[in-house]
């Protein structure tokens, strides 16, 4: 299992160094939304402000992303890999692919938006290990919804309805801590978002594993 | 013993509700701060979301049972498999009926409680960005996209197993969305995080509240709990019988072109 697992995600990453298809696409869409963004908000931009449009920033970027997982490959060759590998090492090794590409590209954005955002971080650190922890959030969250919209006829619109509402509970939460990490008060992190985060995380993580041996068959 | 528990429970939740519905509105009753006769409405408004919560944890159950049937590998399928969808299927559509019926409910409460000094005729006086209520519209979003999914697959079963995955994910995130994320926002309602009735999830209130209101808001719970498990009931019951009824039509169809081909 976990030896299937790290071939799928050495797969992936191989895939990707190759073609690096989906980071230059992702990077260039994450850097027009900043400077969008930076054109049309930078002189009324707050740390409030400027949190909540990070967080949409990652929140596209992950659905355009994390969207694709099922979707690069033909059907041919997902019925290959399913024949190598347990589905659940499948969804495993996607998830972590997932997490390793969004962190990338949240660090990326957290850099970028810092530089033109005109709004100094209190705490860069503490922000940048929150957007690791968001990484992880939204992998988990978005692979297996992904999973499901694939096989849909109608899988564009799909994946954002489906997405959307189970992901906002995700995204007040990392809203909320960042805030802190933004503009610190001085009363310290919100310790309890921060373990209810970790705990929708894992069971989100370990669901998808769990339940995607039941999507992937036609 | 079962079909005495049967008939129980409806003569139960027909017997509360009167009680809660007639002496609701006619019991003297101290009134809460600021709300006064309004505070009638706690009876009604606060149910109808214990009923959402019962409901769609009855949709998960089911949706786990169909996914512990529905193993591919079996030469035939397990009697009863398509029944568990089913019933997945009509309690998420009764939660979907309590979720707009406490949102009716609550919309109608928020304008006298909170939106007194606007005129009806604002639309602002309809709506308030409240953390607790947003999450309800989100959860009812939810819901909302588990059947347009259902809707685009056209074969049966793997309609069933696809919205059976995301049933049981989709209520993986209800729980924060019901009972976390109120904790952390401050808001209006009293079970709000800055609220000095002592507050912190969705629904649950400790202080604050009278034991005059606690001898009707618990009938009140448990009946409309159970009046929306007996309409879940007959919903399901009307689906299996209308499946059974058109698979009947299709195994007569094929019977009369069988007889049909061999007379040409």
């Amino acid at each position: 299992m976990l030896k299937e697992t790290l071939a799928i995600l050495r797969k992936e990453l191989l895939i990707e160094w190759k073609q690096k298809y989906a980071f230059n696409g992702l990077m260039l869409y994450v850097a027009s939304m900043v400077v969008v963004v930076a054109l049309a908000l930078g002189a009324v931009l707050e740390p409030l402000s400027w949190n909540v449009m990070f967080w949409l920033m990652i929140l596209f970027a992950a659905l355009n992303a994390v969207g694709k997982s099922f979707l690069a490959e033909e059907p041919a060759q997902q019925l290959y890999l399913y024949a190598l590998a347990h589905p659940s090492a499948l969804m495993l090794g996607k998830m972590l692919y997932n997490l390793l590409l969004m962190s990338l590209i949240s660090l990326l954005t957290m850099a970028l938006f810092v530089l033109m955002g005109n709004v100094a971080i209190g705490a860069p650190w503490q922000l940048l290990g929150i957007a690791g922890l968001g990484s992880a959030a939204l992998a988990a969250n978005l692979t297996l919804v992904a999973a499901i919209a694939s096989k849909a006829h109608n899988r564009g619109t799909l994946l954002a309805v489906l997405s959307f509402p189970i992901i906002i509970p995700v995204l007040l939460l990392l809203i909320e801590l960042a805030e802190e990490a933004i503009a610190p008060t001085g009363k310290g992190m919100d310790m309890d978002a921060l373990i209810f985060l970790g705990g929708i995380t894992v069971v989100l993580a370990a669901l998808s594993v769990m339940l995607f041996p039941f999507v992937w068959r036609d | 013993m079962k079909s005495l528990l049967r008939i129980g429970y409806k003569a139960l939740a027909v017997l509360l509700l009167g009680y809660v519905l007639v002496y609701g509105l006619v019991a003297r009753l101290p009134g809460l701060p600021g709300l006064e006769e309004s505070s009638r409405n706690l009876f009604y408004h606060v149910p109808m979301w214990f009923a959402v919560i019962v409901l769609m944890t009855i949709s998960v159950v089911q949706s786990v049972r169909f996914l512990r049937m529905a193993d591919p590998d079996l030469p035939e399928r397990p009697l009863g498999l398509m029944d568990a969808d089913l019933r997945a299927r009509e309690a998420a559509r009764t939660g979907i009926l309590f979720s707009i019926l406490g949102l009716v409910t609550g919309t109608i409460w928020g304008r006298v409680a909170w939106k007194a000094s606007i005129p009806w005729t604002d639309p602002a006086a309809w709506w308030t960005s409240d953390p607790i209520i947003i999450c309800a519209a989100i959860s009812l979003l939810i819901y909302l996209a588990y059947f347009l999914l259902r809707s685009s697959f056209s074969d049966e079963e793997q309609r069933a197993r696809v919205a059976a995955v995301y049933n049981i994910f989709a209520f993986a995130t209800l729980i924060p969305l019901y009972f976390i994320v109120p904790k952390m926002l401050p808001g209006l309602h009293p079970t709000s995080a800055d609220s000095d009735a002592g507050g912190g999830s969705f629904i649950f209130m400790r202080e604050g509240i009278d034991n005059a209101y606690r001898m009707l808001l618990y009938p009140g719970i448990l009946g409309f709990s159970l009046l929306a498990g007996w309409i879940y009931e007959l919903r399901a019951r009307w689906a299996r019988a209308e499946r059974q009824l058109s698979a009947n039509d299709l195994s007569e169809t094929s019977f009369f072109t069988e007889v049909n081909n061999k007379r040409s």
